[in-house]
This record gives structure tokens, C-alpha cells and sequence, in this order.
């Protein structure tokens, strides 16, 4: 393939990684930007949306069919549970911690990791679970590049769901609580705000849209496995901290930027596929070096 | 008579081991200013943020409007019309003017009411309107304090708890602050004042509390406070 194809098809394949880096690193940066938790269990609420769907879309499609009438269903579902399993995480592991040192939640939150795992883990067997639909390579050709329909609607989901969030955080009631609450609980309280109600309903978004996310991805790869949230939630958490971790916009910019990084990485000769973890986990040192708040972080400024 | 909006009867309070309130009562009645005085680490605040719920109460009872809010939540107090403002004015730096003012009408779900309490505010402090769309942290000490104040009125409070509202202000902004809490009792606001400026208050405040660590050592109408003037020498220090 000629350069310029070959540019283009890493284009493509950056955005569509970037768009499930971002979906995920969402729901990271949002949990941070409210409690400062670094919520490591995120990345396997991703592999949890990922069965959930599968699990939809096996009892669906006998009936829908497994092209988009099953998944879209699929998807909302998954995005319920696991929005819900989010919630249900946040009250029994992290709420009674609420005032305990932030040592103590993080390693909460490598044991829901944990159990998270290791319960998929024993009710799959370990096995990869093959993610069929019927979704076709129907698409348009770019020169040599073809681009199937299904990836187009990937990233337009994301890309639809990242301009609710956002919307949602800066417009409304609940999404100006939820900033507040990064700035002071207590101020919110006395505002009459249910923070912990809040809170919980942050961890739902964040948890729902790290379920699309991993449906999204079982969809586009065809198969999922207990371990798959282990990895993308780090390079989430990366994509989190490139963009300015608390800030969604640059959560949104981060996913993407690593996603392109990553499929424009490989390019580069004597960088192979193999590499690849290495070259985005290179850039997470290099920002927590060299810019530690992210392109789209404010460095924190107190005028008494 | 008028009826108590506000009534503590013997409270007691903890930090950790620290016995911050050792069984403080008193009462705040429709209509009135009461200001609670006192040193630093009397009590004073301890007092407000165990009425709002941040602290909880370890003995005694709380009563507002008649229902016992000691173990109530901070929010559910807050949602019953019991709004403090807190020490240090605490308004969300980074976030706009307008959208503090929102956050103070948290409780109100109508949009359009919330628009009009928001004009109603920038009406009695217009030099929050002309920066309404700005940064709160680039407001100065005593236009913070307006916000803070502005930001309590927009849950329309039945009884408003002020922290040291003169906390750190120029002296020509601290009678400011006076006259804005003394507008907001005439036109029917219930208040309860913490001060440090114990003369300030005094001028204002209808009843007066003195507190030395974490009893209430006098108290009465704030004219005869004002007229003892031994004992504000002795406890008020001024």
C-alpha cells in the first residue's frame, strides 16, 4: 500500500481505538474529578459491559437478528447494568471509606478489580468468548481503504455519547452539582445538594459508558475474555491523564490522541505492533513529567 | 410572642476526644437577629455547623420549625429551609457567578423560578449582575462574601446561619456586610450571626449569646449586652 493509504487506514483504526479509549477514560476522569479516586476497578466495569451485551445479544438475537437491531438493545442494557453495578460498587466498597485516606480507597479499588475479574473468570472458564453478529464489511472505499459502515456507527456512538456528557455536566442541575462536589462536598451539602446521591449517579455514567464502550468493542473485535478491561482500563487512565485528569473534554481528547498515537506508532519503522503498549505507556511518563495537569488541565491557582 | 424557629437544648458536640460544645441551648425566634460571640475557639462555629448537620451532635436536641433535625442530614436540613453560610464564604471557585447562585437554588427544580431569585439577587447586589458570566475566584473578599450571602438567598432560607461575615474585610466593607444582613431582617429573613466583631454585631443583632469554650457564660437582649461594659471588656475584648 502507498503511504498516503496507509496513513489513512491508521486513521481510521487510531480514531476507532481512540473513541473506546475515550468512552472509557470518561468515566475515569469523571470518578476523579468528584472523589479524587483513581477507580482501577473502571477498566473491568468495561469487560463486565462487554459479557453483559454478549449475554444480551446471545438471548436477542434468535429474535432480532445479530446485526444492529440486536446489538443497539444489547447495548442499552448493558449500559443499565453495569451503570447499576457501578452504583451498587460505589455504596458497599467506597461510600464507608468516604472519609477514610485515599490509600485505603485505592487498594478497595484493586480488590473490586479483583473480584470483578476472577468472577468472570469463573463463570467463563477463562475461555475467549467469540462476540458473533452479523454486521457485514458493507462500506466505502477511500482509494485503497475501506471503511465499513460498522465503524462509522462506532464512532459516531461515542462521539454522540461524549457530546451528551458533556452537555449534561455543563447544562444541567445534576451536572453542575457534580462540579460543585469536585470543588466542596460540604458547601454542597449545606446547599441542600445529596451528595452521596450524586455521587452515585456519577458512577452510573461512568460505569454505563464504560459499558458501551466494551460492547462497542466486542462488536468490532468478535471476541471478549475476563482480562480485556485490565489493559485499556491503564490506557484509559493514560488517555485520563494526557487530556487533564478531572476534565471531560479532556478525557474525550485523550482517548483519542492515544488512539491515534498508538495506530500511528506501529507505523513508524523499527516501532512494530509489539511495541505499542510501550509507546503509549512512554507518553503517560513523559506528561506525568513534563506536564502533569494534561494539555486541557489548569494548574490548580487559590486567590484567598 | 413570637414562635422559636430555632431552639438547642443542651448540645454537646465532639471533635475526635475534643469536647467542643459541653451542652450549649438557646433560641432564635421568628424575626429576630441573635448573634452568637466569643473568641476564637468558644464554640462559635462549632455551634453552627453542628445546627446544619456538618458535625453531628453527640447529646441534646436541635429543633427547627418544630421538627428535631440533631440526626438529620445536611441536605435534608438545608432543603427545610435552614441555610448557612459557612466560615471562609466557601462559594466553588472556577465555577461562574451565575452558576454559584444556581447551585444555591439547588432546591428548586422550576428553572424559570430560579431566574427570577437569580435577577432578584443581582438586583440587591448589582455588583455581582455586571460579572455574572466571570470566574468567582476573581471576586474580591467582600464581593465573595456577597455571593456567599446571595448564594444562601436562593433557597429563600427561613433561617439563615452566618459565619463570620466580616471575616478579613476593610472596615468601610465590613458595615457593608451589616447593613446588607440588617436589609435582609426587615424584610423578614431570621438570622444567626457568628462574630468575632462583637460591637458590629451587637448594633445589629437583637439578643446576643457570649461563649467561652463551648458554654454559653451570658446571655440577653443586645442592648443590655451592649450597656455592660464590664462584661465586654472581659469576654468580648473590644
Amino acid at each position: 500500500m502507498p503511504l498516503q493509504e496507509i496513513l489513512l487506514q491508521q486513521l481510521a483504526n487510531g480514531l476507532i481505538l481512540g473513541s473506546f479509549y475515550a468512552l472509557v477514560a470518561l468515566g475515569y476522569s469523571m470518578v476523579y474529578g468528584v472523589i479524587k479516586l483513581l477507580n482501577f476497578a473502571h477498566g473491568d466495569l468495561y469487560m463486565v459491559g462487554a459479557f453483559a451485551g454478549f449475554g444480551c445479544l446471545s438471548l436477542f438475537s434468535g429474535w432480532l437478528g445479530a446485526g444492529w437491531a440486536g446489538i443497539v438493545p444489547s447495548i442499552l442494557l448493558s449500559m443499565v447494568a453495569v451503570g447499576l453495578l457501578g452504583v451498587v460498587i460505589d455504596r458497599i466498597a467506597y461510600r464507608p471509606l468516604r472519609e477514610a485516606p485515599k490509600l485505603s480507597v485505592l487498594i478497595t479499588a484493586l480488590a473490586v478489580s479483583m473480584v470483578l475479574e476472577n468472577t468472570v473468570l469463573a463463570f467463563t472458564g477463562g475461555q475467549f468468548t467469540a462476540f458473533s453478529t452479523d454486521l457485514g464489511f458493507a462500506g466505502i472505499d477511500l482509494g485503497l481503504v475501506h471503511v465499513t459502515y460498522t465503524q462509522m456507527v462506532l464512532v459516531g456512538t461515542s462521539i454522540v455519547l461524549m457530546v451528551v456528557l458533556e452537555l449534561f455536566v455543563s447544562r444541567t442541575r445534576y451536572g453542575r452539582a457534580m462540579r460543585a462536589i469536585a470543588i466542596d462536598p460540604d458547601a454542597c451539602r449545606l446547599m441542600g445538594i445529596d451528595v452521596n446521591r450524586t455521587i452515585a449517579l456519577t458512577f452510573f455514567i461512568g460505569s454505563a459508558l464504560a459499558a458501551a464502550s466494551g460492547v462497542l468493542a466486542g462488536v468490532y473485535y468478535g471476541s471478549i475474555n475476563f482480562f480485556m478491561g485490565f489493559l485499556i482500563g491503564l490506557k484509559a487512565f493514560t488517555a485520563a491523564v494526557i487530556g487533564g485528569i478531572g476534565n471531560i473534554p479532556g478525557a474525550m481528547l485523550g482517548g483519542l490522541l492515544l488512539g491515534l498515537l498508538e495506530a500511528f506508532g506501529t507505523q513508524i519503522p523499527g516501532i512494530g505492533g509489539q511495541w505499542k503498549d510501550v509507546f503509549v505507556f512512554a507518553f503517560l511518563i513523559l506528561f506525568l513529567v513534563f506536564r502533569p495537569t494534561g494539555i486541557l488541565g489548569k494548574p490548580e491557582v487559590e486567590r484567598m | 410572642m413570637s414562635e422559636a424557629v430555632l431552639r438547642l437544648e443542651e448540645v454537646e458536640t465532639y471533635y475526635g476526644e475534643i469536647h467542643a460544645l459541653r451542652g450549649i441551648g438557646f433560641e432564635v425566634r421568628e424575626g429576630q437577629v441573635v448573634a452568637l460571640l466569643g473568641a476564637n475557639g468558644a464554640g462559635k462555629s462549632t455551634s453552627l455547623r453542628t445546627i446544619s448537620g456538618l458535625v453531628p451532635a453527640r447529646r441534646g436536641k436541635v429543633t427547627f420549625m418544630g421538627q428535631d433535625i440533631t440526626r438529620m442530614a445536611a441536605h435534608r436540613i438545608a432543603q427545610l429551609g435552614l441555610v448557612h453560610v459557612p466560615e471562609g464564604r466557601r462559594i466553588f471557585k472556577g465555577m461562574t457567578i451565575e452558576e454559584n447562585l444556581d447551585l444555591g437554588g439547588f432546591t428548586v427544580l422550576d428553572a424559570e423560578e430560579r431566574r427570577r431569585r437569580r435577577e432578584a439577587a443581582y438586583a440587591m447586589f448589582p455588583i455581582l449582575a455586571e460579572r455574572r458570566h466571570r470566574d468567582s475566584s476573581l471576586l474580591s473578599g467582600g464581593e465573595q462574601q456577597m455571593l456567599a450571602i446571595a448564594r444562601a438567598l436562593m433557597a429563600r432560607p427561613r433561617l439563615l446561619l452566618l459565619d463570620e461575615p466580616s471575616m478579613g474585610l476593610a472596615p468601610i466593607l465590613v458595615q457593608e456586610i451589616m447593613r446588607t444582613i440588617r436589609r435582609l431582617n426587615e424584610a423578614g429573613t431570621t438570622v444567626l450571626l457568628v462574630e468575632q466583631n462583637a460591637r458590629a454585631a451587637l448594633r445589629l443583632a437583637h439578643y446576643g449569646c457570649v461563649m467561652e469554650t463551648g458554654r454559653i457564660v451570658l446571655a440577653g437582649e443586645a442592648a443590655e449586652l451592649r450597656a455592660n461594659e464590664a462584661l465586654t471588656k472581659a469576654y468580648l475584648g473590644a
